[in-house]
């Protein structure tokens, strides 16, 4: 009953903090198209709204009920759909580090564009302070809030590169606090960032470092659907290269592939000359300084996607009370490398009580809340691959389960990208100095399951 | 919760603004102390954040603020304190100052009166030098919700859109929508000023400029008319939320311009007039040539990392390109989909839509298994998945989706089982191939132990029976045997009404399953009730002797029933089949006019029903604008507006056409002017009916122009002309504009000078790397080009001429060396130093290199170690990179904008000569050797140097080491920047390093030490004042007058004699481009009887001097060579240098 109060009030706020926008502009909002954020609140896994930033007129933030509502209605966090649509508004819901950011907007808009900016501002708080947790934020407070203030001007995005906001504001550390506190200076610069008026607003003016470093990740996630019989349903690779740049000046690089055609698709950071790389298949750029993110792509599964590892299982569940559970993992095509990390979470029934199953390797652990096991196996030795048995025991006289668990696998396979995929060369133009150049490649478990 | 005090907050803080008012006064003697600790106490809370407020000390005032700032930040309320912190609006600590900002903006809403004290020091701030506190000051001034500024923040806009900082414009274009917001009277102001900003020049202002544009004013597609294809160029260069604005009204745009290009069928009943003058023109059903410009700038996007811009342009693309075109976009969408899962959900539904268009469909087909659903999906994207891979299903593909269904209906997720079910039932539908299969599927279904599964196999049973009831005999015995045991309402009704419906063909079961339900009736849900009605009805009307009875039973239920829905039902079928109200005790045997409806009972109860038909539920969505908030939610959110429909014909494209700069000019000084003939010559190119068109969008044009006009600059002159001009210059500029209008009837002697347009296209395509001052001059030339040559002489020189003027990018060149610049770049591109043999050099001299680095990390793989030849790569390399390198020289065009009114644009080398000159010879030095040429591109670091490529050619037997340049000797003015030291140069190798040459406008020689393996060669050179300048853009019009100017000593004259071969004009234009750095003069060549005149343009490039050379030959074979420079001593040096040029060829 209570709640419908609330929602009652909610509507009332909500009413009341536009109406002076809402009755004059009524006309307007008919023709005009695209709308920005109006308002933006950080609420967290239990409900309390602890920060909110308003670019336009005040919105309330009992506006947040309305998300309370969907929240309640869905088992799980992650089922919230990203928009929910209220009498006089819509919230775009972004969840991220178990908190949730919630845009405002009153009229139509590109939802992508909306939901980009948050992630973005999320990504600038985690670039900013290491993590995005509530404590963090609570920490940080006010220089969240003067991000936000200098992310967005009246709901548009005005600046979300993070070397020109580092030089608007600059990040927290202690060494810095200490200095403010004894010289008097601020954290705020009074200089417009260089990086505003050129033509590579990703990279700030005067860099300089002593040592010149420059290192490429290769990172690949293969997402792949097992079925019961082991055939793969469908193998996906997602990629990534992140980089670091440690590089003094305005360098211009180049960087080459061993076999570039093996991309279906790609995507690119804004520095990377789209151009040059439908020309020659090289990837020529003035890169920002520091961690960024050079290219994503996708292997599709209409290439045959190599899988390191497979499972063997043996999962049956009877009628009495109780269930027999008996996997064994074992390598496949790993390229010569050690499988490492080898993680397997094996859901179970609702009517699971426990669970008593011994691994020949690693660990094995049973969460009696969310009805997941998950058994750390480490390292996979090919001479003896591990196993896991033993037996589930089901509430007495539930029914038998209709089906049985998809597993999720987890693992990493360093020094090796299994699309095949290999950094031919790195060329710098412009500056004269000699970078230490690396490449580190790794394959990792992405969304990969196994039906049984 | 905080909601019922903050309520009461907010009655309090309408109060305060009067009690506030006072106390800002009081506050003006704050410093004293008595005062200040009395006030304090007069407040009840926040005592001490006011007191730190009016500490003297910034640190105090800072922190107080930072806590103030943290309660806004909490949604606590600040407004109390709106007094104290407003004063703090002066500080001179910036971040004080930024706090207090964020604070004003937070509160200036509810404290009206008292934010009107802060609005001078942002006035002020508007002056200040640095720009970023300029742009601040906009910023928050504008954020500033109080009616009564609305007059100050005008005036702020208006000066700030003429202010020198691009960053400055850009706050201000971002201001436009608050202040309209604020007070939608100042529209039309406000359309003015972004009429202007639209045209800016810098990426970074577009952006906004077209965000403010959606926000004020979306209806004025006539502001985008000339900034169109200036927009699709430099699409790639905006910022990534600039693009997506831009996408998105550029797609609004492109709908209301060009006619469909996918619609054949809507042509052919289109008018007769759209043949009519299909026949007057090359038959030409293709797209418009600005659309293709369109989505050619914008493909590239799709690579974008952001997903929004990405989505823009699938959108783009899904609404205004054939369809055709469509297949490059879904990889991008494909790829989306492992973004974060909100990104999932929104792309999903976009492609669920898309599928659920039969014609698109096979697109996805090929990414079929990237729609499979994977157990740890949340919920709704399972749905939507699901959603997509029944669209997709079809002949071929439906075993793969099958198999993956079967696996849906064995997980534990109940609505992902329920709507697996559903979706097989509309692939059973769709596909008659499977149909048996999915039915016997669905029917083993049935002996599912889950309620919800078997009630939903049961309606999805229904409706496929529907489609073919004789057939399944079995199916239905089977269900009634369910009758029983379900327990799922909607099932059970479905159950009865399959009986009732096929009731003949089960003729001994059906009776059985009235008795069964008719027991069972007041428990049965409504719906279960009124079906057993209709079964009880339909079976008296078929068999009436076993179910009489039980009929009559169950409509005696029916009438006492609570709901009055079955009471209804079940007098209205109690009449129906039992006539005069009988309590039945036979075969409808009574006579009277009711017999008409007993008989007829049965055609209405047994009628053939249309089987349901199952479709996508993306299937309506199609209406609605790709990528959009309505279209997510389906349906038509606050301001959303329908795409227009395709136009039935492209409007005219000359209405993009951009007037030069130079032409206003022109009009405005000589007004009276008449015109040649030859605008109406041209009238006639078009046929009857584009013409009409043609003069009403002119007209529109020419209000808004003049609008333009009047407030550019007060001119006094005379209306008509300047109308009778402009009108002849637009169609002029519509003939030029070859592509689209170029017509085997009328040639034009440009246009067949350059048919080729095609390939000119692909070269330019490929140059979009290049900065945009470059693109833009080479379309100034263009553009310039095409004016009729006609134009009355121009008084002084172009003011706006830096203004970047955007041309059709297909357009043809003009002159005979027209397409030579793209060449040009094209060729500076493709030829690099060979790079294998890099490779291999840089194997061979530092193998060791490499295992020290393992050493240091194991798991870094080294990349191939090329460091110890990088410095000669560099030299290399740089003529691949230096078109590319996007640094500078827009930088230096936007200083430029502001002061230098005249400063012509820069253009790319007209041409590259490949001669190079040698400065020390390798006999006399022991093999090492070093030659010169000037690959005519800017030298990077330095605007006002000329690059000047050196070749060092190693050819003794040892490899050579540090080559670099240890001394220089040089005159006065005279400049040089040193190339990269070469490090090693190998046996029978060359390498090479690029100097900067600022030369100073002087020939004096230039004296160089190189050092190479220790020893130390001295070279001089003199610098070719010809390869000293840089080609400009002019028109013959600006050249003429320019020269003029520069009569008497600054003009330089000589006769050379021609031979034979140099007697023709392409011979005399080669000559001079080889020799000097110039470029041919836009229109600038007469051609008569005696003889030919070609004109050139450059300009010095470390003095920026105009250099004006002319080449009059005439018959004899004499030739006229004519410098004009405003620095004598340049014109006569390069007089003398292409005298040399010509004696030599």
């Amino acid at each position: 009953m209570w709640r419908a109060e609330w929602m009652w009030r909610a509507e009332r706020q909500v009413a009341l903090s536009s109406l002076h926008c809402t009755n004059k502009k009524i006309q307007k909002a008919l023709i005009s198209r695209i709308a920005m954020l109006h308002s933006f609140f950080i609420v967290n896994a239990s409900g309390d709204v602890f920060l909110e930033k308003h670019w336009k007129s005040v919105i309330h933030r009992n506006i947040c009920e309305y998300f309370f509502e969907a929240q309640k209605k869905y088992r799980r966090l992650d089922e919230i759909p990203p928009i929910i649509h209220t009498p006089h508004h819509y919230l775009i819901i972004v969840h991220r580090s178990n908190l949730f950011y919630i845009g405002v907007v009153n009229k139509e808009c590109p939802p992508l564009f909306c939901i980009e900016i948050m992630h973005r501002i999320v990504d600038i708080f985690e670039d900013y302070f290491g993590d995005s947790k509530e404590a963090t934020i609570k920490e940080h407070f006010v220089v969240v809030y003067e991000l936000l203030d200098e992310m967005l001007d009246n709901g548009y995005p005005l600046a979300t590169e993070s070397n020109i906001l580092k030089e608007l504001i600059k990040p927290p550390s202690f060494l810095r606090a200490l200095q403010n506190t004894v010289t008097g200076s601020s954290n705020v610069s009074s200089i417009l960032p260089t990086g505003q008026l050129s033509n590579v607003p990703w990279r700030r003016a005067g860099v300089k470092y002593t040592n010149n470093e420059a290192y490429f990740d290769v990172i690949e996630e293969i997402d792949a659907i097992v079925d019961k019989s082991g055939s793969i349903v469908s193998a996906e690779i997602q990629g990534y290269i992140d980089s670091v740049m440690k590089l003094s000046g305005i360098p211009d690089l180049s960087l080459t592939f061993m076999n570039a055609r093996i991309f279906d698709d790609v995507s690119f950071h804004p520095c990377v000359r789209i151009k040059r790389w439908e020309s020659d298949r090289m990837l020529s750029f003035i890169p920002p300084d520091g961690h960024f993110r050079l290219m994503s792509y996708h292997i599709g599964s209409s290439n045959l996607v190599p899988l390191p590892i497979y499972i063997r299982h043996n999962i049956q569940f009877k009628t009495g009370a109780s269930g027999r559970v008996d996997i064994t993992v074992g390598l496949k095509q790993t390229m010569g490398r050690p499988v490492e990390d080898v993680k397997v979470d094996i859901p179970m029934p609702k009517s699971c009580i426990n669970c008593s199953l011994t691994p020949t390797q690693g660990k094995f652990s049973y969460d009696t809340v969310s009805k997941v096991g998950t058994w750390e196996v480490g390292r996979i030795d090919p001479q003896k691959l591990p196993n896991i048995r033993g037996t589930v025991q089901l509430i007495s006289g539930s029914d038998t389960p209709e089906s049985n668990p998809t597993l999720g696998l987890h693992f990493k396979v360093e020094q090796v990208a299994m699309s095949g995929l290999r950094v031919n060369r790195l060329d710098i133009l412009g500056e004269k100095y000699k970078p230490f150049k690396g490449v580190k490649y790794l394959t990792k478990a992405g969304l990969f399951q196994v039906r049984t | 919760m905080s909601n019922g005090g903050s309520m009461a907050d907010r009655n309090n803080e309408r109060n305060n603004v009067s009690s506030g008012v006072a106390s800002q006064a009081d506050s003006d003697y704050a410093a004293d102390p008595a005062s200040s600790t009395f006030f304090a106490s007069d407040l009840k809370k926040y005592g001490d954040l006011k007191n730190m407020l009016e500490s003297s000390k910034d640190q105090l005032r800072l922190e107080a603020m930072k806590r103030i700032i943290g309660m806004v930040a909490k949604g606590k309320d600040a407004s109390e304190l709106f007094p104290s912190v407003v004063k703090n609006v002066v500080s001179k600590n910036i971040e004080i100052k930024k706090l207090v900002y964020a604070y004003l903006i937070r509160y200036a809403e509810e404290q009206q009166d008292l934010a009107l004290l802060s609005i001078s020091t942002f006035q002020r701030a508007l002056k200040d030098p640095n720009q970023l506190i300029r742009a601040n000051a906009l910023r928050v001034l504008s954020s500033i919700r109080v009616p009564v500024i609305v007059p100050i923040m005008m005036l702020a806009i208006r000066d700030s859109t003429n202010d020198m900082s691009p960053y400055v414009r850009k706050s201000a274009a971002l201001a436009i929508p608050k202040l309209y917001s604020l007070d939608d009277e100042q529209k039309d102001q406000l359309v003015e000023v972004l009429e202007k900003l639209l045209g800016d020049r810098t990426t970074l202002v577009i952006g906004s400029a077209v965000m403010a544009f959606e926000e004020v004013c979306p209806e004025r597609i006539d502001l985008i008319h000339k900034n169109y294809r200036r927009l699709c160029q430099i699409l790639m260069d905006l910022e990534e939320w600039g693009q997506v604005a831009v996408l998105n009204m550029l797609t609004r745009y492109a709908r209301t311009q060009f006619a469909d290009p996918n619609e054949k069928e809507a042509e052919e009943d289109g008018d007769e007039e759209f043949y009519e003058e299909d026949q007057s023109r090359p038959k030409k059903l293709t797209m418009d040539s600005d659309l293709r410009l369109l989505l050619r700038s914008a493909k590239p996007l799709l690579q974008s990392r952001n997903s929004a811009v990405v989505m823009a342009v699938i959108q783009l693309y899904f609404h205004v390109a054939p369809k055709a075109e469509m297949v490059s976009n879904i990889k991008p969408m494909i790829r989306l989909l492992r973004s974060h899962r909100e990104i999932q959900s929104v792309v999903l539904s976009n492609i669920a839509t898309l599928a659920a268009k039969p014609s698109r469909r096979f697109l996805f087909v090929p990414h079929l298994k990237t729609f499979f659903v994977r157990s740890s999906d949340p919920t709704h994207i399972k749905l939507q998945k699901l959603e997509i891979l029944t669209s997709l299903a079809s002949a071929t593909t439906i075993s793969i989706i099958l198999r993956e269904f079967q696996a849906y209906i064995s997980t534990s997720d109940r609505e992902l089982i329920a709507c697996t079910i559903q979706a097989i039932g509309r692939c059973a539908m769709t596909i008659a191939e499977v149909t048996e299969t999915c039915l016997n599927g669905l029917v083993a279904l049935l002996s599912n132990r889950d309620d919800n599964v078997v009630g939903e196999s049961v309606c999805v049973i229904r409706k496929l029976l529907q489609l073919q009831p004789t057939a399944h005999k079995d199916i239905l015995r089977h269900l009634a045997k369910l009758i029983g045991t379900v327990t799922v309402p909607m099932a059970k009704a479905s159950i009865l009404w399959l009986i009732g419906e096929y009731c003949e063909q089960v003729p001994h079961i059906a009776p059985d399953v009235l008795r069964q339900v008719a027991k069972t009736f007041p428990k049965e849900e409504n719906i279960v009730k009124l079906q057993v009605l209709t079964l009880a009805a339909k079976l008296f009307t078929v068999n009436p002797q076993q179910t009489s009875l039980l009929a009559v039973y169950v409509f005696n239920l029916a009438k006492y029933d609570i709901n009055y829905d079955i009471r209804d039902r079940g007098r209205f079928l109690r009449a129906l089949i039992l006539p005069g109200g009988h309590t039945g005790e036979g075969d409808g045997g009574s006579g009277g006019e009711f017999d008409l409806f007993s008989k007829a009972a049965r055609e209405i109860l047994l009628a053939t029903k249309p089987a349901p038909v199952m479709e996508s539920r993306f299937k309506e969505r199609t209406e609605l604008q790709l990528g959009t908030l309505s279209h997510y939610l389906n349906t038509r959110t606050a301001g959303y507006q329908d795409l227009p429909a395709f136009p039935a014909v492209s409007l005219p494209s000359n209405v993009r056409d951009v007037e030069l700069p130079a032409v206003d000019i022109a009009k405005k000084i000589t007004p009276g002017k008449t015109r040649p003939s030859q605008p109406k010559a041209e009238a006639k190119f078009y046929s009857d009916g584009e013409t009409e068109e043609d003069e009403e969008e002119e007209e529109e044009e020419e209000d808004d122009s003049s609008e333009e006009d009047s407030d550019e600059e007060s001119d006094d002159d005379d209306e008509e002309s300047d109308e009778e001009e402009e009108e002849s210059v637009k169609k002029s500029a519509a003939v030029g504009n070859g592509e689209v209008k170029a017509s085997g009837a009328v040639k034009t002697p440009k246009a067949v000078e350059n048919g080729s347009d095609d390939t000119s296209d692909e070269s330019e395509s490929d140059d979009e790397d290049d900065s945009d001052e470059e693109d833009s001059s080479e379309e100034d030339v263009e553009e310039k080009g095409k004016k009729p040559a006609v134009k009355p002489q121009v008084v002084k020189p172009p003011v706006k001429a830096a203004v970047p003027v955007v041309r059709d990018i297909g357009s043809p060149k003009t002159d005979s060396a027209g397409s030579s610049p793209r060449t040009a770049a094209a060729s500076s591109k493709t030829a690099p130093a060979p790079q294998p043999s890099k490779t291999a050099l840089a194997k061979e001299v530092a193998p060791p290199k490499p295992d020290k680095v393992k050493g240091k990390s194991q798991n870094i793989d080294m990349l191939l170690d090329f460091d110890s030849e990088i410095a000669s790569s560099t030299a290399s390399i740089m003529p691949t990179t230096a078109p590319l390198f996007p640094l500078g020289s827009p930088i230096h065009s936007a200083n430029k904008l502001p002061g230098g009114g005249g400063a012509p644009t820069a253009m790319p080398p007209v041409r590259v000569p490949n001669r190079s000159f040698p400065l020390l010879a390798g006999g006399l030095n022991g093999g090492f050797a070093i030659a010169y040429k000037f690959p005519r591109r800017p030298f990077i670091y330095s605007a006002k140097m000329v690059a000047i490529e050196l070749t060092f050619t190693n050819s003794t037997d040892a490899s050579l080491e540090n080559i670099k340049i240890v001394r220089k000797k040089l005159p006065p003015r005279v400049e040089v920047q040193d190339f990269h030291e070469i490090a090693v140069l190998e046996a029978n190798r060359t390498a090479h390093g690029t100097v900067g040459v600022d030369c100073g406008d002087t020939t004096q020689s230039i004296g160089l030490t190189v050092e190479c393996s220790g020893k130390q060669y001295d070279v001089t050179f003199k610098p070719r004042l010809c390869e000293m300048l840089r080609p400009i853009a002019w028109n013959k019009e600006e050249f003429e007058k320019a020269r003029k100017n520069l009569s008497g000593l600054n003009e330089n004259y000589s006769n050379v004699e021609l031979p034979a071969k140099l007697q023709v004009k392409s011979a005399v234009v080669d000559v001079i481009l080889d020799a000097a750095n110039v470029a041919p003069v836009a229109n600038g060549d007469d051609v008569d009887d005696s003889g030919f005149v070609v004109r050139f343009i450059g300009q010095t490039v470390s003095s920026s001097s105009n250099v004006l050379i002319s080449v009059a030959v005439r018959a004899a074979g004499k030739a006229i060579v004519t410098v004009n420079c405003e620095k004598v001593m340049v014109g006569s040096v390069v007089l003398q240098e292409l005298r040399e040029a010509f004696s030599k060829a």
